[in-house]
């Protein structure tokens, strides 16, 4: 969203917004019941509501490589940033500055803050797991009294109720993903693809890709869902034929780009009523695990994230913004804090959509030498853990083997710290697990 | 900003669709919502307004009843001319009756005479009863005074008496009501309103301006000035082609609004300025009928205006939900028939200050066009009662108005009422002599918009 100062976030009602007390337990104007994540619609046909099936049995999870084996030659640890693109060249964050086009071409998608956002214990609330079921759909969420038409808005009080998009959770063999809306924007313009397969050899892969919906350009919505989706589907395509991951994740993001941009010939949909009309954008980031190999692609201020399984090593960002701030500290221009303090600082200098000057994927490979997760996610959730430490604190421990639930739990991060934008994250174990007897 | 909706209701009625313009971002707090809601109907067999000679599908055109109401009064005599003027515009607009129409010719006076056919009947058009009817119209010669609501009241009695779908007349007067009390008129149109639409036109320059506006605005027709009697004919020709365009008849907007929500206003914004807010008729839980009279191939634009409950930031609500209602055919007292075509009016709460900021290009040209109405009536008003500096300001502002909005044509009637210094700043003078004709002019078509420029 644009640059203004916002309020100090008071605690809401996830599914109306209504102001709550701590201590609440159930909404006020609502009924919501406070002690759970927003529940998802029941009847959302792609949904996985997978929430007590945490794979936490019946999977054979490779048991770690004994640290005491040492790195073999060529192992490229995750710590050892930068990482190269898909041409073997350095990150662009680390070229010198002045192949920076710092200011050509700069969107301003989100409000400054957060200034700071203290690190809170993943939240034991979330630990239950189990969402709530979902009200008849035919009773307004809002006022309780009226039916809710087939334009999804109620019949008495007008509100408009619960999209399907609002909150979205999915499962995919090792890996998962949860998005929301969060608690100050009316939509949820955040989307995600999750999905596994197996390489030629038969190993597994899996895979997870996160877009964020430009909301200062039209129809934000649906440049992040063709995006997700495009992407995801170029990368269990292309793994399966042999195409090395790194190429997949490029060709992924320029498939993506190219369906964003096809977005904007099409007209907009009939509740499209932004007041500034231009192309549709969004960001990606987006990773593969194999056995031995973590790849991650992005554009955009979207970030990936390495968080070891043993928390004495340190954990890695693997990605680099597209924005103004990272340009700034990486031109040597500013210092980091002097940067993060500007108010360009969140705007973004990469993105898809029709009017990007130039598509600049940016791809990045490792070879981690032990087991740990890789946390895809949007800036709704990076906002309330910025730095690696920060992160590697809020994500629980048994991450690689609950995936779901860990994803949940960092989505309750954001949202106990104000939800101010949408908030998606995807957790994805290394190495890729092999699925069990069903595998090849 | 726009969405668009649209149904086929009957194959035999015109295709409806509305479209919802608006900036539906409120800041925290913010409670009122605008928006401007076009209605256009197509199909139906007619083709544009500006093709002179429509054509007409046998059998496939809504039945129609029409009554000309023909000012009779001594005065019509000062000039001949006026009279005999009126006399031929009435037999050109017989000619533009299509066959098969009900028709029926009033000689209005302080009394309502049936000149044509007589005996509390309709014709029905074809070449003999036109014939007649011209015929019956040399008999009309001018005497007596003018009390238009007998006429009105005649003309609904005539036309009440077709099972047709389009009932419309069209009533020409020279003078004031001056035979009847303002309330005698005000009951004939409360009488008369609903039942069937009139266009209202004043010839000369005797009559009283607010009377035809008002006859107009009551039976959702249009009023003019017909200044020179020698214009009346192509007046009445053209008057009578639209009327014959029309297609449904007694179309309401209905507009459903949420609990605890207040309708500020609904004007019909284009073609031209008309308050309808006072107007609603209920319709169920909270949802109300705003009349907007008979249809052909025409497109008008509406402008909404509610106060809503403030949600909290990311809330979004429904603040209106527009359609269009016709009575069902046969159908008993009360019974209506959706037209198929819905919009919707949302409010969104951001603390995004750039989208909840801007005003809807279409909010706001029309915000303008009725203060451009305003504006010119309180302008004329206040050159009428003396204050010339209050006038100037008014009349000057007007002119900014019409200039930055493109209304080119109320910028014309203003010049001839004022000479313009600088329109940009609404610098004005007001002229010494003012053409009677040009005031009453600028004044009976100071409703008159422009739709935005797209």
């Amino acid at each position: 969203m644009s640059q203004m100062p916002q309020q100090a976030a008071l605690p809401k009602c996830p599914s109306c917004a209504e102001p709550v007390e701590s201590g609440d337990l159930f909404c006020g104007a609502c009924g919501q019941d406070l002690s759970v994540v927003p529940a998802p619609p029941q009847d959302h046909p792609t949904l996985a509501m997978t929430g007590p099936a945490a794979p936490e049995d019946g999977v054979d999870w490779p048991a770690p490589e004994p640290a005491a084996s040492g790195t073999p030659e060529g192992v490229h640890l995750p710590t050892d940033l930068p990482g190269t693109d898909s041409g073997d060249t350095p990150l662009p964050g680390h070229r010198p500055g002045s192949e920076q086009s710092a200011g050509s071409g700069v969107r301003f998608d989100r409000a400054p803050e957060p200034d700071e956002y203290p690190l809170q214990a993943p939240d034991p609330r979330l630990a239950a797991g189990a969402a709530a079921p979902a009200e008849p759909a035919q009773v307004c969420v809002a006022c309780r009294a009226g039916r809710v038409d087939k334009d999804g808005y109620c019949e008495n009080c007008g509100h408009a109720q619960p999209r399907e998009r609002d909150h979205v959770e999915r499962e995919a063999g090792p890996v998962a993903a949860v998005s929301d809306r969060g608690l100050r924007h009316h939509r949820n313009e955040d989307a995600f693809a999750v999905g596994h397969t197996a390489l030629p050899d038969g190993s597994p892969v899996a895979m997870a890709i996160v877009c964020d919906g430009v909301s200062s350009a039209t129809r934000p919505d649906d440049a992040s869902l063709a995006a997700s989706r495009v992407a995801g589907d170029t990368l269990l395509a292309a793994l399966p034929r042999g195409t090395h991951p790194q190429q997949a994740m490029h060709e992924a993001i320029v498939a993506a780009a190219q369906a964003v941009n096809a977005l904007a010939e099409e007209p907009a949909t009939a509740r499209e009523h932004a007041p500034h009309q231009n192309a549709p954008a969004c960001t990606i980031v987006g990773a593969v695990v194999t056995s031995g190999l973590l790849v991650v692609g992005w554009v955009g201020d979207s970030r990936a994230y390495w968080v070891p399984t043993d928390r004495g090593a340190p954990s890695a960002r693997l990605t680099e913004d597209d924005s103004w701030a990272a340009q700034m500290v990486a031109a040597g221009l500013m210092s980091e804090a002097e940067a993060y303090a500007d108010e360009r600082a969140h705007a973004i200098t990469g993105w898809l959509g029709a009017d990007a000057y130039e598509l600049e994927p940016h791809t990045a490979s490792f070879k981690p030498d032990r087991p740990g997760a890789v946390v895809v996610c949007t800036d709704g959730l990076w906002n309330y853990a910025e730095t690696a430490e920060e992160m590697s604190e809020i994500v629980p421990p048994d991450a690689v083997a609950r995936p779901l639930h860990s994803a949940r739990v960092l989505v309750g991060h954001a949202l106990d710290g104000g939800g101010h934008d949408n908030v998606t994250v995807a957790v994805l174990p290394f190495p890729a697990p092999s699925q069990g007897a069903g595998s090849a | 900003m726009r969405s668009s909706m649209a149904n086929f209701a009957k194959p035999s009625l015109p295709r409806f669709s509305v479209d919802v313009y608006q900036n539906e971002y409120l800041p925290e707090g913010g409670s009122e919502v605008n928006a401007i809601v076009t209605v256009t109907a197509t199909g139906g067999g007619t083709i544009g307004s500006a093709v002179s000679a429509p054509v007409y599908t046998a059998g496939h055109r809504p039945s129609a009843a029409v009554a000309v109401m023909v000012d009779c009064s001594g005065s019509m005599d000062y000039p001949p001319t006026k009279m005999r003027n009126a006399r031929d515009a009435t037999a050109a607009a017989i000619d533009t009756l299509r066959d098969g129409t009900h028709f029926a010719v009033i000689g209005g006076t302080h009394v309502a005479k049936e000149v044509y056919p007589g005996g509390g009947r309709l014709a029905v058009a074809d070449a003999t009863t036109r014939e007649q009817a011209k015929q019956a119209l040399r008999r009309l010669s001018a005497g007596g005074g003018t009390a238009i609501g007998t006429w009105l009241r005649l003309a609904d009695r005539l036309l009440s008496a077709a099972d047709v779908t389009i009932r419309h007349g069209i009533l020409l007067t020279d003078g004031r009501n001056e035979h009847e009390s303002p309330d005698d008129l005000r009951a004939a149109l409360d009488a008369c309103a609903g039942r069937f639409t009139c266009d209202a036109r004043g010839v000369g320059t005797d009559w009283e301006v607010k009377e035809v506006t008002g006859i107009a605005s009551a039976l959702l027709g249009t009023a003019d000035i017909v200044a020179d009697p020698a214009g009346l004919a192509a007046d009445f020709t053209r008057m009578m082609e639209t009327a014959m365009g029309k297609e449904v008849a007694d179309v309401a907007l209905r507009v459903w609004t949420p609990v605890g929500t207040a309708i500020r206003f609904v004007k019909q914004v284009a073609p031209s300025m008309e308050d309808l807010t006072a107007r609603r008729a209920e319709a169920g839980p909270r949802a109300g009928d705003y009349p907007t009279g008979s249809w052909g191939d025409e497109s008008r634009d509406y402008h909404l205006c509610v106060t809503v409950p403030p949600a909290g930031l990311g809330r979004e609500m429904l603040a209106a939900r527009v359609s269009l209602v016709m009575p069902e055919p046969g159908g008993g007292a009360g019974s209506v028939q959706n037209l198929g075509a819905q919009g919707l009016v949302r409010a969104v709460w951001t603390d995004d200050m750039v989208a909840s900021t801007s005003i809807s290009p279409q909010v706001a040209h029309y915000t303008g066009q009725a203060e451009l109405a305003q504006a010119i009536q309180q302008g004329l008003d206040l050159r009428k009662a003396g204050d010339f500096d209050g006038a100037t300001a008014k009349l000057g502002r007007a002119v900014q108005l019409a200039s930055a909005s493109g209304n080119a044509d109320t910028a014309k009637l203003l010049a001839k009422v004022v000479d313009v210094v600088d329109a940009a700043t609404g610098t004005v003078r007001l002229k010494t002599r003012v053409a009677e004709a040009d005031e009453m002019t600028l004044e009976t078509r100071s409703t008159k918009t422009v739709r935005v420029k797209k």
